[in-house]
């Protein structure tokens, strides 16, 4: 059977699960809508959040981030993952003993403030928006890659299948299905990851293969990649802090991440769904523990990935390419343009032959190869094609190449590799469900029950956070189809804002008795106002990085500072929280009834 | 922060105590914790990795190890951590105040 044929089976397979998950754990009431009733158990639920909180971007493009940074990709590993520690540190049993639904409501109730719950509001949805459309987007990329359908096609299939399961189970039917991704996901990421591990340097453990000896080489794997770096112009693969990722922005961007993590509303959400704060606990455990086993293998994909990129491709002639670089030259995600020489050139400096075609479209890609054939045969006419990629940015193939050809390049067989497509589906559907029903919960129970019909009957409110549910899908696959030319930036910027958002009063909502409603209003509005103003200048304004050579990635970490600074700096002038506050604050510190 | 209960309903001062008690170890928990997670993260792994990588583990230059799979591995152990010292001050808070109810009843 060919590749797309095992890819319809498999896809058709897992959606056909997903869907029948949803029907058996179809709910009947809020509680089991926004919380599955808090009756998970506590690995299930580390599961479902650990299928959550992996997104098509950790799935596809995360292992391939970190091949072409090399140390730096850390950042993203330590961000993420540190982030947890947080969560499960300063966050997640207390949320857990406040025991309402919803991150907005803590912050409404614990501040006494509609003001303070419609800011929160908002940032939930705006957070939860840019990371969503991403999600849609990957649905399709998966789709048009492995089965020649139209991106939008896929698109379509994806909101049809989440629309089906997200409103029938809510989250209940969410948090099973997604035990199910999780599984499909992993499986479909170690497999190749084992393959080419075994491949290079017979050891079935990738994370120990990263360290060991080439097969026949007698030269560590870390060692003959920086070799080939140096011989080729790319700057080390292990030394750390070389050029624009120098010691300071990696650090913001790595403490940007780990507060962004712990404030992002759809992975505290999770939290409400065990039965207590014990099982809250071991909940984070889980789920970090099951993240690990995706995120401690990427660095080694990253790394096998780049020497076979690199010895695989470079002065090798057309007849002695690999059979997946054609397969994967037709997508555009790698692209070589010759210098008349015959043989493919993939180096760090002008000399490099190797590119992508990134949002070029497929019209503009074929001009720039005919100019490039016109200058090869110097004819005045033509352009160097190497020369106008490269100033576009496009050096080097797509990031994405790395985890979608690693089966080919380990010479897997087609089952597996339709299967990573089924896993990128699974990491996209199931991040994706987990941010609608933020989006849904935010809009049908903060805004509609909280604050526009408190009267609303159990009934009623469903029926709103299902017919939410049912418009935010849909807004969700418009964005995926005409994505804002902004998106892929966003979904990182979106760490940013939640750390200089959300992480200060919650936190400060938590330990501090003292910090009233004003003061944590104004520290929320001043953290996201200047983050969201640098990233935006950064990006469009052309301003340069001002704040102490930050970058906009990096730059949440300023705003939460300022964040904590006005919000503390103002308590002592307002008056403290009432009687009844307090009351709740010590109720959240206290451990919960013996029985519980 | 001024730390100065309210609490509308006297209660018992010993359970006020218990609660007290269990909040200070609760915090100095944490605050151990989070030390070491600042100090494997963002201390081992990007604040000294460049003098850290001068040494090796495994065929890993060690501060690239922290980056990508030291301080991860670090990160689950200390929820790991978290998970059974709470959970276990948590049931010790529990007989501290059954004890106490005993004795006044």
């Amino acid at each position: 059977m060919s590749v797309q044929t095992w890819t319809f089976l498999f896809v058709g397979l897992t959606f056909g699960l997903y869907l029948v998950i949803a029907w058996l754990s179809r709910v009947s009431d809020t509680k089991g809508f926004y919380v599955a009733g808090q009756g998970i158990p506590a690995a299930a639920n580390g599961m479902a959040t650990a299928a959550d909180w992996m997104s098509a971007a950790s799935f596809i493009s995360m292992a391939g981030i970190i091949s072409t940074l090399g140390y730096a990709g850390g950042m993203y590993l330590m961000g993420w993952t540190g982030g947890y520690v947080l969560l499960a540190l300063l966050l997640a049993p207390y949320l857990r003993k406040f025991g309402h639904f919803t991150v907005p409501d803590f912050i409404g109730d614990r501040y006494r403030s509609d003001t303070a719950r419609i800011v929160a509001v908002v940032c939930a949805i705006f957070v939860s928006f840019t990371y969503v459309a991403g999600q849609m987007r990957g649905v399709g990329i998966v789709f048009s890659r492995f089965l020649e359908v139209d991106v939008n096609v896929g698109v379509y299939i994806g909101v049809a299948i989440v629309f089906v399961y997200a409103t029938l189970g809510g989250m209940k039917g969410i948090t099973w299905t997604q035990v199910a991704q999780y599984w499909v996901l992993i499986t479909a990421f170690l497999t190749p990851a084992i393959a080419i591990s075994l491949q290079y340097t017979g050891t079935a453990i990738p994370q120990i293969g990263l360290g060991s000896e080439l097969v026949g080489q007698g030269t560590v794997l870390l060692d003959k990649l920086n070799q080939i770096h140096a011989d080729l112009g790319f700057a080390s693969y292990t030394e750390p802090f070389i050029g624009s990722w120098d010691k300071l922005n990696v650090f913001c961007v790595t403490m940007a991440l780990m507060a962004g993590t712990a404030g992002l509303p759809h992975v505290i959400v999770r939290f409400y769904t065990v039965k207590n704060v014990a099982a809250a606990r071991w909940s984070a455990f889980w789920a970090l523990l099951f993240i690990a086993l995706l995120y401690l293998t990427a660095p080694a994909i990253g790394a096998f990935a780049r020497y076979a990129m690199l010895d695989g491709l470079h002065g090798k002639t057309e007849a002695q390419l690999p059979e997946w670089f054609d397969s994967w030259e037709q997508t555009g995600l790698i692209l070589w343009l010759d210098d008349g020489d015959g043989r493919l050139a993939y180096t760090g400096t002008e000399t490099n032959e190797i590119f992508r075609s990134g949002n070029l479209g497929t019209s503009r890609v074929a001009e720039i190869k005919q100019n490039h054939e016109r200058w090869l045969r110097g004819d005045t006419a033509g352009r160097d094609g190497r020369a106008v990629l490269r100033q576009a940015g496009l050096s080097g193939p797509d990031r994405d190449i790395i985890v979608l050809a690693t089966p080919e390049m380990a010479g897997l067989a087609a089952w597996i590799i339709a299967f990573v497509a089924a896993g990128g589906l699974a990491a996209a559907l199931s991040t994706a469900s987990g941010l609608l029903l933020v989006i849904s919960s935010s809009v049908a129970h903060d805004l509609y029950y909280r604050i526009v019909n408190k009267e609303a009957s159990e009934s009623q409110r469903l029926l709103v956070g299902r017919g939410v549910i049912g418009i935010a899908v849909i807004v969700a696959g418009i964005l995926g189809i005409y994505p804002p030319g902004f998106v892929s930036q966003v979904v990182a910027f979106a760490f940013g804002l939640a750390a200089a958002s959300f992480f200060p009063v919650i936190v400060l909502g938590i330990f501090s008795k003292r910090v009233g409603t004003i003061p944590a209003v104004a520290g929320m509005i001043v953290g996201i106002g200047f983050t969201a103003t640098y990233i935006l200048g950064s990006v469009y304004g052309g301003w340069s990085d001002w704040a102490f050579g930050i970058g906009p990635q990096g730059i949440g970490v300023v705003g939460m500072v300022l964040n904590f600074a006005v919000t503390l700096g103002l308590t002592p002038f307002f008056p403290e929280p009432d009687e009844s506050t307090q009351e709740l604050i010590l109720s959240i510190r206290e451990p919960e009834g013996a029985a519980g | 922060m001024s730390d100065t209960p309210a609490n509308p309903e006297p209660r018992d001062p010993r359970v006020a105590e218990a609660i007290g008690r269990y909040w200070k170890r609760n915090l100095s928990i944490m605050a151990v914790l989070l030390v070491i997670w600042a100090a494997a993260g963002l201390g081992a792994g990007v604040l000294f990795a460049d003098s850290l990588n001068a040494w090796s583990l495994g065929g890993i230059p060690l501060g690239f190890w922290f980056a990508q799979q030291g301080s991860i591995m670090v990160f689950v152990v200390l929820i790991l951590v978290y998970a059974l010292l709470l959970n276990r001050l948590d049931r010790q808070h529990h007989e501290d105040l059954a004890a106490i109810e005993r004795g006044q009843a």
